[in-house]
């Protein structure tokens, strides 16, 4: 069984411009797959198709097997986390996390009863009551990832989650995001353009280049988990990331192929 | 009470106390006439004098203008969620709101008074339409106002229209709204009173403006003053309720309502 499967799909938008050449694309049960390249490359676009979001110009997806229709039936959901938090002001976090389990009509107690569990998995159990504009920005991310997690996801799609946030929080989120991934048994989809935030995260990392967008290669990273701090400073981490350097700088000094 | 409060405070007041000080010297040094500059001691004398019959012209005045007000609220806000409904009816009525808002009152209000036979509905119809563009305007803007990402949140959760309204375009508009609400309530009170002014001293309804008119022609200016202190003073705190009532709505959450720390 495959999560998603995407085959020869690409996106050309209406103005001509080719954010994405033919795609195929396999994401099993249970992986951690990065998307990682350089801005244009089209890696938002991927995930963004990924989450039926955009429809591909030609091409085709598929979700757990089957059409989109299924997605959101048990076992076959799939949440979206955007680059900013997206935390409406006016609500506590409380209130934010609660918002789908609340559109749906859920049951208050119940859905606190979730929430209560989403918010202590991502380490905001005492920051219930507290307005987005008084948490720091990685604990902003936390709440809008506990949003994302009190409906139970199996595949969660993440762009670019962390890349305004500074180094040391990026890291501890990051490391925490992987606990998450472990204990929760999720699918993961994560956009980033930071080579070391790949490496660290990843079973597989799909490497992208730009004009047009396309995939260049995959690797995996068959490093085992749970990954720490001396997994950033191991002699494999660099061997890997060096790796990928050398593949996106040889994608992009390949210039501009015929199209 | 911390320093900057002190000042925020004190300072206006000192400027006040100075003016009218300067005012009552000059007035009584160089003996200018009372009917043409009563000094501030003879408005407070006269203010104190005929309470009674300002004290009744104020509660007039009042009741056109809040009636006024709360006209504008419903109907500005009513439109508002008519406009977002759909960018062809914005596009149709829009002008037709910016028309009324900058015909000027005094122009129309002659043919109101015409038009409604009731004296008190007429006056009231005059400070709506003068009440009624900000409420319009900064409703619409704010129900537009929506933070696309928390939009695409709601979409992605397969939110309806209803809850989308609920949970996200009245809660986004609200800070907006507020601000028109402060424009709003002063506009009203200055429509009455403009209201009462066309309405002239025929009429049976004697607000603060018709004070205004008697004083004026009686050469009665010091009851003129303290008629216009009333006003003033009404239009002051029907702006500081207004902040009261954003601040307790928005206190919690939005910018405009949070004290910068240093």
């Amino acid at each position: 069984m495959s999560i998603v499967e995407i085959r020869g799909a690409d996106k050309v938008f209406a103005n001509g411009t080719r954010a994405l050449a033919p795609v195929d694309l396999r994401i099993g049960p249970g992986e951690f797959i990065t998307l990682l390249g350089p801005s244009g490359c089209g890696k938002s676009t991927l995930l963004k198709m990924i989450a039926n979001l955009l429809a591909p110009t030609s091409g085709s997806l598929t979700w757990w097997d089957g059409s989109f229709e299924h997605v959101g039936q048990q076992g076959k959901k799939l949440v979206f986390v955007f680059q900013d938090a997206t935390l409406m002001p006016w609500g506590s976090v409380r209130t934010n996390v609660r918002l789908p389990l609340d559109l749906q009509g859920m049951d208050r107690r119940a859905a606190d009863e979730r929430v209560n569990q989403a918010l202590a998995l991502v380490g905001l159990a005492r920051f219930d009551g507290v307005y987005p504009r008084q948490l720091s920005g990685g604990m902003q991310m936390r709440a809008s990832i506990a949003r994302a997690l009190v409906t139970d996801p199996n595949l969660l799609l993440m762009d670019e989650p962390f890349g305004a946030l500074d180094e040391f929080t990026r890291n501890k989120l990051d490391q925490d995001l992987l606990d998450l991934w472990r204990k929760k048994n999720l699918s993961v989809v994560f956009v980033t353009h930071s080579i070391y935030e790949a490496v660290f995260l990843s079973t597989r990392v799909v490497v992208m280049a730009a004009r047009p967008g396309r995939i260049v290669e995959e690797v995996r990273i068959d490093e085992p988990y749970p990954r720490d701090d001396a997994f950033r400073v191991s002699q494999s981490f660099a061997t890997h990331a060096r790796r990928m350097q050398q593949l996106l700088a040889h994608a992009n000094t390949l210039g501009e192929p015929s199209h | 009470m911390n320093r900057s409060r002190l000042l925020a405070i004190g300072l206006p007041l000192a400027v006040g106390v100075v003016f009218l000080g300067l005012w009552q010297l000059l007035v009584t040094w160089l003996q200018v006439p009372k009917f043409l500059v009563p000094s501030p001691l003879d408005i407070a004398g006269t203010l104190v004098l005929d309470w009674s019959l300002l004290w009744d012209s104020l509660l007039m005045t009042l009741k056109i203008t809040f009636l006024a007000f709360f006209c504008a609220v419903v109907l500005g806000t009513a439109i508002a969620f008519l406009f977002v409904q759909s960018r062809l009816i914005e596009t149709a009525f829009f002008p037709y709101a910016v028309l009324l808002q900058v015909t000027p009152i005094v122009a129309i209000a002659p043919l109101i008074i015409i038009w409604v036979k009731h004296p008190t509905a007429a006056l009231v119809v005059c400070a709506t339409l003068v009440a009624l563009f900000p409420i319009i305007s900064n409703t619409t803007l704010g129900l537009r106002s929506v933070s696309p990402g928390l939009l695409n949140l709601f979409r992605m959760n397969k939110a309806s229209r209803w809850q989308e309204l609920v949970r996200l375009r009245i809660p986004s508009a609200a800070p907006y709204f507020f601000g028109g609400l402060r424009i709003s309530s002063g506009l009203s009170l200055i429509g009455a009173v403009v209201a009462e002014f066309v309405a002239g001293t025929g009429g049976t309804s004697a607000g603060l403006a018709y004070q205004i008119l008697q004083a004026g022609f009686q050469l009665n200016i010091p009851r003129l003053f303290a008629a216009l202190l009333m006003i003033t003073v009404t239009g002051v705190l029907l702006f500081l309720m207004m902040v009261l009532l954003s601040k307790l709505a928005l206190g919690g959450w939005h910018e405009s309502e949070l004290v910068q720390e240093r």
